[in-house]
């Protein structure tokens, strides 16, 4: 394999030698390789991002194309940022990410945590376990309506089995309090398999031989849990909580599906709000502002996680 | 405890362990099997109270799904007597077959568009990929890192000017319309992977290649792309699973000729109500495939939902 005349000759060839040899020169076929990519992402995400920016400092409608657009400057930022009804979503938002996050990574790691116990067959279970969350959102966010049925429901009846309630005494897509909880329920059970996998390559990535040494030294399994298992895990965690975040902080389609905002407005996310600005109230304008506001959290979010996230792994 | 390893979790552990993963796989499982299920109940048993686990299977859920149909009087039923079975299963409920459905139409809607974006973005990213994993290209890391960040913009953002960009040049609600923003959002993913794949192809090979004579597009082709096989195919159906599954660009941009499953799934009812047997027939047929490529792709599984930052 290493030795063939090809590769002899490779390693007594020089570089610039080979690069001079027929053909595009490598330099014209970088830039011919990358360029379509780049044109493509300019066409599709820079430029509408660009319009974004610009139309949100317009009144314009797009339901009313020929209508006169007038620049309205920082107005529909102003509107936005003063809007208690859109605190309101924030807050939605903000308690589904919260609580998502929560549950996820309590399960995700315990699960992880026990599936390296290598048990025989842990490989099968983990691949069941993984399904929930290549699945399609809406599709599965649709049928869990059914699921969460009062009296009819599965999920009902489970609970009512299991704690004596009336499984028509309650209604989780319905009622304001539990609302809240029902997304929060379904994103955990969609999701946790991520946080699980992640957990799992981390805990993997642990040398035993730092387990024998501690075990040397005589420390606890509870202490080995805290100084090693957990610190060594914990770059991996964040990794996962990051992308997490960002997906559940632009959370739409499970979501939708399931309570479509309801009740009242109190699963309305951010997401969902946009969108009926956008394309029920048709303020484009301002959903565009709306949109840059929400752009710039995610981002401004996202890179002072991931210096923290950087921090820690220099640890 | 085994006597070589220290480390080693002993029996009693595993068992534990072994018993806790396969109940919480089997609670994971528990929606999934009742969404089988219901596909083959009668509307009546799919709304039972208490919920039917034991029930005798009917295929009506499925045979609503493909078709539309009409109530009819008891004369016309009389004089028109079912042919196959599937007309019985509908006569049977006093109605007939007028046509079929639209699922059909939206299934090959979602199969045109996922292979479609799926193939323009694993051939972009593959080619984005070499170029970024071989050569020196200028500002290599912004570039990387903007790939990246598209992805980060909530769907909702960018929809608005996208439905006025394709509202401009004609593209609303046509296939090749999702076929292009598909691949713009899976190019992101499909540079990061196949980048990851591409450096871990030795240079070697290509290099011994060019001192054959073989141009640098012929060592690529002939020697880096075969080398390179197994992570554009798990590239590929992580792209794939992404746009067979995405909701909110279709339910946004699409309304009638180039509309996926599934902005279409939820709006299938009934007479009287959901039909949630059709609802369900559908949703099985739709999530069969990504079952499927979940199970071929498990050794990459980690790696693909992670862009490649995590490899096992």
């Amino acid at each position: 394999m290493t030795d063939t005349v090809a590769d002899r000759m490779a390693k007594a060839t020089p570089p610039g030698v080979a690069r001079r040899i027929k053909g595009l020169s490598d330099r014209a076929i970088a830039w011919a390789f990358v360029t379509p990519t780049i044109i493509l992402l300019l066409a599709i995400n820079i430029f509408p991002l660009i319009w974004t920016i610009r139309l949100s400092f317009t009144n314009y409608r797009a339901n009313r194309p020929n209508a006169d657009v007038e620049w309205v400057g920082l107005r529909n930022y102003e509107r936005i940022l003063t809007d208690s009804d859109i605190w309101l979503t924030m807050q939605a938002t903000a308690h589904f990410l919260f609580w998502t996050l929560f549950f996820q990574v309590l399960i995700g790691f315990t699960l992880a945590w026990l599936i390296n116990r290598k048990f025989k067959g842990n490989d099968l279970w983990t691949t069941i376990i993984v399904l929930p969350m290549m699945l399609s959102p809406a599709v599965v966010g649709n049928f869990w309506t059914l699921l969460y049925q009062p009296q009819i429901g599965l999920f009902n009846n489970i609970v009512a089995f299991f704690t004596g309630a009336d499984p028509k005494a309650f209604s989780m897509i319905g009622d304001v309090s539990l609302a809240p909880w029902a997304i929060v329920i379904v994103d955990t059970w969609m999701w946790t398999p991520f946080l699980m996998l992640i957990c799992l390559a981390g805990l993997r990535s642990i040398p035993d031989s730092i387990y024998e040494a501690a075990e040397c030294d005589r420390a606890s399994k509870w202490r080995q849990f805290w100084t090693i298992t957990v610190p060594m895990t914990l770059p991996f965690l964040m990794l996962a909580v990051l992308f997490r975040g960002i997906e559940n902080f632009k959370m739409f389609d499970l979501v939708v599906q399931l309570t479509g905002g309801g009740p009242g407005n109190i699963t309305t996310l951010t997401s969902i709000d946009l969108k009926r600005e956008a394309f029920e109230k048709w303020r484009t304008g301002f959903s565009s502002a709306y949109a840059v506001i929400l752009f710039v959290t995610v981002f401004g979010l996202a890179s002072i996680y991931v210096k923290a996230l950087n921090k820690v792994k220099e640890r | 405890m085994s006597s070589f390893s220290i480390t080693e979790p002993s029996k009693r552990q595993k068992t534990i362990a072994g018993v806790l993963v396969v109940t919480y796989a089997l609670i994971t499982l528990l929606p999934l099997l009742w969404l089988l299920a219901t596909g083959f109940k009668t509307s009546s048993d799919a709304i039972a109270y208490p919920p039917k686990v034991i029930f005798e299977p009917s295929l009506e859920g499925y045979v609503n799904l493909f078709t539309t149909q009409t109530r009819q009087s008891e004369e016309f039923l009389a004089a028109n007597p079912p042919e196959t079975w599937y007309e019985e299963i509908v006569h049977e409920k006093g109605m007939v077959i007028a046509g079929p459905s639209r699922f059909g139409e939206r299934f090959m809607n979602s199969v045109i568009i996922g292979f479609g974006s799926t193939f323009l973005s694993v051939f972009l990213g593959t080619l984005a990929a070499y170029a970024f994993s071989r050569f020196k290209v200028p500002l290599k890391d912004d570039l990387l890192f903007f790939i990246l960040s598209t992805r980060m913009m909530p769907p909702i953002a960018i929809a608005i000017p996208i439905f006025l960009m394709f509202r401009q040049v004609g593209l609303s609600d046509t296939h090749a319309g999702m076929i292009l923003l598909y691949t713009a959002v899976n190019l992101s993913l499909s540079v990061w992977l196949l980048k990851g794949f591409i450096d871990e192809i030795p240079r070697e090979y290509e290099e011994a290649a060019l001192i054959d004579g073989y141009t640098r597009f012929q060592a690529f082709r002939k020697v880096v792309l075969p080398q390179a096989a197994t992570g554009i195919a798990s590239t590929a159906i992580f792209c794939l699973i992404f746009a067979w599954n995405e909701y909110a660009f279709a339910v946004l941009l699409t309304s009638g000729t180039a509309q996926t499953a599934p902005p279409f799934l939820p709006t299938i009812i009934g007479v009287g109500g959901r039909d949630w047997p059709a609802v369900a027939a559908g949703a099985t047929i739709f999530l069969v495939p990504v079952v499927v490529f979940t199970i071929l792709l498990r050794k990459h599984l980690l790696r693909g939902i992670t862009f490649g930052a995590v490899r096992k």
